[in-house]
């Protein structure tokens, strides 16, 4: 087992070239304008959770796809998000962008205390590590008293986003969440392609040759890490406006898996895999909302089914294919 | 009689309360160990197994009517060919691709079991009659007499495990493995096999762990997952594939969460967590691990 | 020797790993009783060799067959248990045994082993250390360990991957001295040597090989001849 057979894209998306990041832009848009329509023919909360869930699963490709760390533990930044931007925005009475700023900036701070562990582990360590953080964070999440323990925190309030949107109103909160969302994409987006992205690809690759090329591998992967739980704790916040609650389903376990999931259904380490897979896994259990409980089953069979015959996902199995197709 | 300003009785009992819990991380962790040793693999559904061996009990007491040494018997023969059937069925062919893998694929197994553990018997927990009623007198303190002897099953077999592994042949082949699979292969063992019974044996330890929980907490689909991460921090404390390491930080563990819920009851669900964070920081490898 | 009466047969031997193609067609055949070499530079694919005929290469194809079965679809522990011992060249003692676990954990798979007395009876310096872990014994100790442990076995075939490698020249003559006994006493032994004076003591043929396949083959006999055409291969 060498280290090139990790969590690593097909070989493709090495080659990337300029004309597939202009493809990944225009598929992107063509995303946006999807969610846009089904917005309208659909209950649009299915499609603004979508996005918050794509959002979460961005933020963690960017640590599990272009980095090559695997964090088991993510829901602590996305649900301690969704917890910190809803109490700011309830208790506060701050506005939503601001609510959403703190989230991001208290997620980033404790993913640089978990960072700061996690990334002297490797593989299954981390995994682990961050696993056992997380639940962590949920038992003082049950005890801490702002977090309403088992009810969750409950009715935050809806106001202005940037002074301009009204998100009491259903298409102005569907709206902001898309600006978040194509925000999030983009800052993802441009961190994988820039050169600090680049390291993090070569520290995926083979960690002891960009040590031996005189890299501090250990802080790349901690920046990683920190700008992977800002984003999350951002989706979380925006999560928890939309559904005008913070619960404690957000930083448990299951939504640590679930993220996982998405990624590994949609394509680790590709950009648009983690909408894709979010949109399978959400869309999934939208379908069957009405037999809650066979939903852990199923979640349960994708993973197993996508890790024993399907481990590039829908969208790497997409580019594996196009990219035969080319080779040829 | 009191000890900083505690009664007695009450730090005896937190105490004994603790040594109960440890009992299960140790005879938990204890079976992640072996199975990591040999199979590179987290096995994430380890807490899945455990309800499951609560619940073939459950089962064999309500259906068939085999009572509690019964089910102490059978059901981790039920959970350990399970697990056998999983690793022969399924966990085979991952031992080429990244470990992760294997872990996101127990993962799965783990939700598909509580879920349909669940289906079946709904979420909220099921009593489990006690098989041994009453309490012994052990001078400084009265302790439930299951209770004991949960502790006591729990020692006896984390014991004659570390002999079966130290002392015997087949326990020179797990050691050998552990450490060159290749090599012992090349010998005329027949690895892919000892790997399914290790694999089989460790989740019947975790089987084994759900029969002796079960008189004493509520047999639910999910008495396993809220326990196993807890364990994944012993696991990280202990020393990941140390055997000594996973059942002296098992006992050693659960006993400082008893004294935590008597000194500082708030942080007895966390404390286990903050240890795991001294170890990363000071000794990463855990308290008996090797670097690897 | 020919093919029709060879012990083990090699034929067409290809072997990769991962994507990298490390052997290419390699043949070569090895009667009972005889000890036959394979000489050549690093990475020339005489390991591989050794472990694509014990089963350990996963991806290989071609033919080989001892005493006249395919094995090259069988897994290790079938191949094992066909009589064929290897010791390999990093000698394979695990750290979590002590010298006696180590002597006595491979199992009996043949007819007639030599019996522990006798063993410990050529390398008594194991029953010295008996108590002590494995990994702790000297380079040489390690070496007598790797072969002891085969050779109670029962195994008639061994395969001895650069015994001699970093030890010192009073312990390579031992071993010169243990291979050459082996031989009498019927073993049929297939060796990976660098150290071509070392071989030459006592082997009946010499194998080159160059980039996975065999370029030349000398017999004891040609030595005299041969040594130039070695030297010019190995480089030396």
């Amino acid at each position: 087992m060498t280290s090139s057979t990790s969590l690593s894209a097909s070989r493709g998306e090495r080659r990337i070239t300029r004309r597939r990041r202009l493809v990944e832009l225009g598929l992107f848009a063509a995303i946006v304008l999807a969610l846009m329509l089904a917005s309208q023919m659909m209950n649009p909360f299915v499609v603004m959770k979508i996005m918050c869930f794509a959002m979460f699963a961005l933020a963690l490709n960017l640590l599990m796809g272009f980095t090559g760390i695997v964090s088991f533990g993510h829901a602590m930044f996305f649900g301690g998000g969704a917890y910190m931007g809803g109490y700011a925005i309830k208790a506060f009475g701050w506005p939503l962008e601001a609510g959403i700023l703190l989230a991001a900036a208290v997620a980033a701070l404790l993913g640089l205390g978990t960072g700061v562990l996690a990334v002297r582990r490797h593989g299954i360590y981390t995994a682990m590590v961050t696993l056992a953080f997380a639940q962590m964070l949920l038992f003082l999440a049950i005890q801490a008293p702002f977090t309403g323990g088992e009810d969750g925190l409950q009715s935050i309030p809806r106001g202005y986003f940037l002074g301009l949107l009204d998100t009491r109103s259903e298409f102005q909160l569907f709206l902001t969440t898309l600006i978040l969302f194509v925000a999030v994409f983009l800052i993802v987006f441009r961190t994988v392609h820039s050169p600090f992205g680049q390291t993090l690809k070569a520290i995926r690759e083979n960690e002891a040759r960009a040590i031996s090329l005189g890299y501090h591998t250990n802080r790349y992967k901690l920046a990683a890490f920190v700008l992977s739980a800002a984003l999350s704790g951002a989706a979380g916040a925006m999560k928890a406006v939309v559904f005008e609650l913070a619960s404690l389903t957000d930083v448990s376990w299951h939504t640590s898996g679930e993220v996982v999931l998405m990624n590994l259904v949609g394509g680790i380490g590709t950009m648009l895999g983690p909408i894709a897979g979010a949109a399978i896994i959400i869309g999934i259990q939208e379908f069957l909302s009405g037999i809650e409980d066979w939903i852990l089953v199923i979640n349960g069979v994708i993973f197993v089914v996508v890790v024993i015959a399907f481990r590039r996902g829908v969208v790497g199995e997409a580019i594996g294919s196009l990219a035969r197709r080319e080779g040829r | 009689m009191e000890i900083f300003g505690i009664p007695a009785q009450a730090l005896y009992g937190q105490l004994a309360l603790g040594l109960v819990n440890g009992a299960f991380y140790a005879l938990l962790s204890l079976g992640l160990a072996i199975i990591f040793g040999l199979l590179n693999l987290i096995n994430f559904a380890h807490g899945a197994q455990y309800m499951l061996g609560a619940y073939v009990a459950w089962m064999l007491l309500s259906y068939l009517g085999i009572g509690f040494w019964g089910a102490l018997v059978v059901a981790p023969l039920v959970v350990a060919v399970l697990g056998m059937a999983l690793e022969r069925g399924l966990l085979r062919y991952l031992r080429d691709v990244d470990q992760i893998y294997g872990l996101l694929l127990t993962f799965g197994v783990a939700l598909i079991l509580e879920g349909l553990v669940a289906q079946s018997y709904g979420w909220s927990g099921m009593p489990y009659a006690n098989p041994l009623p009453g309490s012994v007198d052990l001078g400084f303190m009265r302790m439930p007499m299951y209770r004991l002897v949960a502790i006591a099953i729990s020692l006896v077999v984390c014991l004659a495990v570390w002999i079966a592994i130290e002392r015997t042949k087949l326990g020179a082949y797990l050691r050998a493995a552990s450490e060159d699979a290749d090599m012992v292969q090349a010998f005329g063992v027949n690895i892919p096999r000892l790997i399914m019974l290790t694999y089989g044996f460790g989740v019947g330890l975790a089987g084994l762990a759900g029969v002796v929980a079960a008189p004493v907490y509520q047999v639910s689909p999910a008495m396993g997952s809220n326990l196993i991460i807890v364990v994944f921090a012993v696991v990280v404390i202990g020393g990941m594939g140390s055997i000594a390491g996973s059942v002296i930080a098992g006992f050693g563990l659960g006993l400082i969460e008893g004294l935590t819920k008597v000194f500082y009851p708030a942080a007895s669900t966390t404390v286990i967590f903050f240890i795991m964070i001294l170890i990363l920081i000071f000794r990463p490898s855990g308290l008996f691990g090797s670097t690897r | 020797m020919t093919a029709d009466t060879a012990m083990l047969s090699v034929r067409d031997l290809h072997a990769w790993y991962g994507e990298s193609h490390v052997l290419h067609g390699m043949t070569l055949h090895v009667g009972r009783g005889e000890v036959v070499t394979l000489l050549g530079r690093n990475g020339a694919g005489k390991s591989t060799t050794m472990r694509a005929i014990m089963g350990l290469m996963k991806k290989r194809s071609g033919s080989i067959t001892y005493e006249e079965r395919e094995t090259i679809t069988l897994p290790p522990h079938r191949i094992a248990r066909m009589g064929i011992a290897y010791c390999p060249e990093h000698r394979g003692i695990f750290s979590r045994l002590d010298v006696q676990e180590n002597l006595e954990l491979p199992p009996v798979i043949g007819a007639d082993p030599l019996t522990l007395d006798r063993v410990q009876a050529m390398f008594p310096r194991l029953v010295e250390r008996r108590h002590s872990p494995g990994t702790k014994l000297s380079g040489g100790e390690q070496q007598m360990l790797a072969i002891a442990r085969i050779l109670r076995t029962g195994a008639r075939f061994l395969l001895l991957d650069e015994p001699t490698e970093g030890l010192a020249p009073i312990i390579v003559k031992q071993l010169g001295e243990i291979i050459a006994s082996l031989r009498t006493i019927g073993f049929t032994i297939l060796l990976v040597e660098q150290n071509f004076r070392f071989a030459s003591g006592f082997a009946d043929r010499h194998y080159v090989v160059e980039h996975g396949r065999v370029v030349d083959e000398i017999a004891a006999g040609d030595l005299a001849a041969g040594s130039e055409r070695i030297r010019a291969y190995l480089g030396v």
